[in-house]
């Protein structure tokens, strides 16, 4: 008889809610009754609020049961989860949730770049190939560079970060800028708070944004690159230094990739704890040893980025993508989505939200049905009263904006931004006034201090903010805070300053009650 | 006939004066070493020592700045930047705890101030036994399940004030694995 494989998720987020601890009791448990189990840790399915979730495969599918806590183990056993003829004999755990793919979070998604997230072991090359991995390298190799490029522009694809800038424009610019060496560099510094689709998938499937890599460097005729990952996550850390080791070892990467003659090698950078190095020129000057300050723009990096040579540049989740891309075609992709927002962009609910979690879907659907069909309504079960899209310098969105489809221009219009998906759920507990004050806050600590509006401009406004609170002259207050946004809006180089508006400002236009003194006493009342 | 001025000799390289013991000493020199060869080496070389030190003293700043060709401005310049870089001894376990919307979201002003409390720290200070220093941190990345803290380099979830001081009691216990 073949071992029962059984899978508890090694994601940090499982984790930190004792996956571990889960895990040990299953390996102890099935020792004690005999039973011969294989544990795999995979990555997460994204349904965070099941964690730890765990799976049995039973019947060529996997059965899910969670969250389970490590002192729920045996009673799972007594249920005879472990075997098949043992689940018929009593009646469902109370934590069985069925087939996994029929939960419908799950199967109501349009998982593309995630497909393999949460299904494969993340240390094996093996398990990444029989689950259809390097099959876009394998396209890649039989195309000319231009041809990769064509691919990519023709999928539609932009960049996930943040910036939504067309990744195939990007690549071509790389491809016929002349220089010695190009590098392929992958912007892994994902500090927008709500987002942690990198994590989840450098932590769960980091193959694929090693292929991902590799096809752009074919794509562009670069051999090195770098993946610059914040150090705040150090269980990707591992994931990624295990990958590369493997992907070296199996021939995925060094001077001879599959025999093929071509070359590319990869390293992975620790950042230290600077938002701003998030921004493309700032993550440049961090890797090549500087602080992390915003360049002048242009030069562009595809032109003189990495120690001023030509440098593809793009978020985790754009270099993730493009396997798919490869292997199906830029069609396949592009038939996704709406409008100019082609494909599918991985959603990250959080905050005050029950079913918090990852959600990749196409382009189009409406911000309300990801709050409720997807999220259920706030955690606290209170009225979802703001939410905040597209991290730290998102727009804080009233309930009347909910209707806001999923879409790059649709929340460029409202003046909000998709920026690397994250959607941020407060409920009517929320103090507005508090959170523009966080944003003025948060701009003036990670500043780089390049532009003067940003570096002193923020430390302003949380005064100017503290003034109008109090009711001190509150209307000259309230314009001279507009006046400010604007200064900060238009004397930046880069996104924090530039952006730190949006916050600050949708948060007085929809919820002006809030800044108002009286108000607020009766409110606290 | 006067004889020729004696030559000075000017050392282009000196030694600069330092406090660091001789082990701290064996670490730094190691890091620049090991590391100085790699493009952009500045950050592999803080990260390294920071990891077997537990900060980045004072006087590792001139060493690193002669290994890489660089002044000391600009070494001091970059371990001052970039926030996760301690420049004074921490406690034995270092407590990040997030401040970021999602987990602001779930009350990690509340816990915030119940950490500042409890521990009678200010971010960035130590406890007086030296066993916990308190720093902020701007998302963990695990905002679904906020309020999230890390200790050490372990990722928690669902912070409330009661799951902090037990999780703080297990790392003065010395417990390593939470």
């Amino acid at each position: 008889m073949t071992a029962v494989r059984i899978f508890v998720p090694i994601d940090a987020a499982a984790r930190s809610v004792g996956a571990d601890e889960t895990a040990a009791a299953i390996a102890a448990e099935a020792q004690r009754r005999k039973i011969d189990i294989e544990l795999v840790r995979n990555g997460s399915r994204g349904l965070l609020w099941l964690e730890p979730l765990v799976e049995v495969e039973s019947a060529g599918r996997r059965l899910a049961y969670g969250p389970v806590a490590g002192h729920e183990v045996a009673s799972l056993f007594d249920a005879g989860f472990a075997s098949e003829a043992g689940r018929r004999g009593v009646k469902p755990h109370p934590k069985a949730h069925g087939p996994t793919e029929e939960i419908p979070y799950l199967k109501r998604q349009q998982r593309l770049t995630f497909a393999r997230v949460g299904i494969t072991d993340p240390k094996s090359v093996s398990d990444y190939l029989a689950h259809g991995g390097y099959r876009g390298l394998a396209a890649a190799l039989a195309l000319k560079p231009a041809d990769i490029v064509a691919s990519v522009t023709a999928s539609g694809l932009r960049g996930r970060g943040g910036a939504a800038f067309p990744a195939g424009i990007k690549w071509q610019t790389v491809l016929k800028a002349p220089g010695a060496q190009k590098y392929i560099v992958c912007n892994a510094d994902e500090g927008d708070s709500g987002t942690f689709s990198d994590r989840m998938l450098m932590e769960g499937d980091p193959f694929v944004l090693i292929e991902g890599m590799t096809i752009a460097a074919l794509a562009t005729g670069a051999t090195r690159g770098y993946i610059y990952l914040r150090w705040e996550y150090p269980d990707a850390k591992r994931a990624l230094e295990a990958a590369i080791a493997a992907a070296y070892a199996a021939d995925y990467l060094g001077e001879n990739i599959q025999g093929s003659g071509a070359r590319f090698d990869l390293e992975l950078r620790m950042g230290a704890g600077a938002y701003i190095c998030g921004e493309e020129t700032s993550l440049l000057e961090s890797l090549e040893g500087k602080r992390g300050q915003v360049r002048f723009k242009p030069p562009l990096p595809a032109i003189a980025g990495l120690f001023g040579m030509p440098t593809v540049i793009n978020n985790v989740i754009t270099f993730a993508s493009v396997p798919i891309i490869l292997e199906r075609g830029g069609p396949y992709y592009q038939n996704f989505g709406s409008g100019r927002s082609r494909g599918t962009l991985p959603l990250q609910l959080a905050g005050n939200i029950q079913h918090g979690g990852l959600v990749e879907i196409a382009f189009g659907v409406t911000l309300r049905d990801v709050l409720y069909d997807y999220g259920g309504g706030s955690l606290s079960g209170r009225p979802i009263r703001a939410v905040q899209v597209g991290g730290p310098l998102g727009a804080y969105l009233p309930a009347s904006q909910f209707d806001t489809p999923i879409d790059y221009e649709a929340f460029a219009e409202i003046k909000g931004m998709l920026g690397h998906g994250g959607i941020v759920v407060f409920d009517d507990s929320v103090d507005m006034a508090a959170q523009a004050r966080y944003a003025m806050e948060f701009c003036a600590i990670e500043s780089c201090g390049k532009c003067t509006p940003c570096r002193i401009g923020s430390t302003r406004g949380v005064e100017v903010i503290d003034r109008l609170v109090a009711g001190e002259n509150a209307p000259k207050q309230e314009t001279l805070l507009r006046d400010l946004c604007e200064t900060l809006t238009l004397g930046s180089l880069c996104a924090l300053g530039g952006l730190t508006a949006y916050p600050v400002l949708s948060a007085l236009n929809y919820f002006p009650e809030d800044f108002v003194k009286s108000k607020r006493a009766s409110a606290s009342a | 006939m006067t004889s020729p001025m004696p030559r000075r000799v000017i050392p282009l390289k000196a030694e600069p004066p330092s406090s660091l013991s001789s082990a701290d000493r064996k670490a730094i020199d190691g890091a620049c070493r090991r590391l100085k060869s790699l493009p952009g080496a500045l950050l592999p070389i803080l990260h390294a020592v920071q990891e077997e030190l537990g900060f980045v003293p004072k006087d590792a700043v001139p060493l690193i700045a002669r290994e890489l060709n660089l002044s000391i401005a600009e070494v001091h310049g970059v371990v001052s930047f970039y926030h996760y870089f301690r420049q004074q001894r921490g406690g034995r376990h270092v407590v990040h705890l997030c401040r970021a919307e999602a987990c602001q979201a779930l009350g990690a002003v509340a816990l915030e101030a119940h950490a500042k409390r409890s521990l009678s720290i200010d971010y960035h200070g130590t406890t007086a036994d030296g066993a916990i220093s308190l720093e902020p941190v701007y998302c963990l990345g695990n905002c679904a399940l906020g309020p999230s803290m890390m200790i050490d380099e372990e990722l928690q979830g669902r912070v409330s004030a009661q799951r902090f001081d037990a999780l703080m009691a297990q790392v003065r216990a010395g417990v390593t694995k939470l």
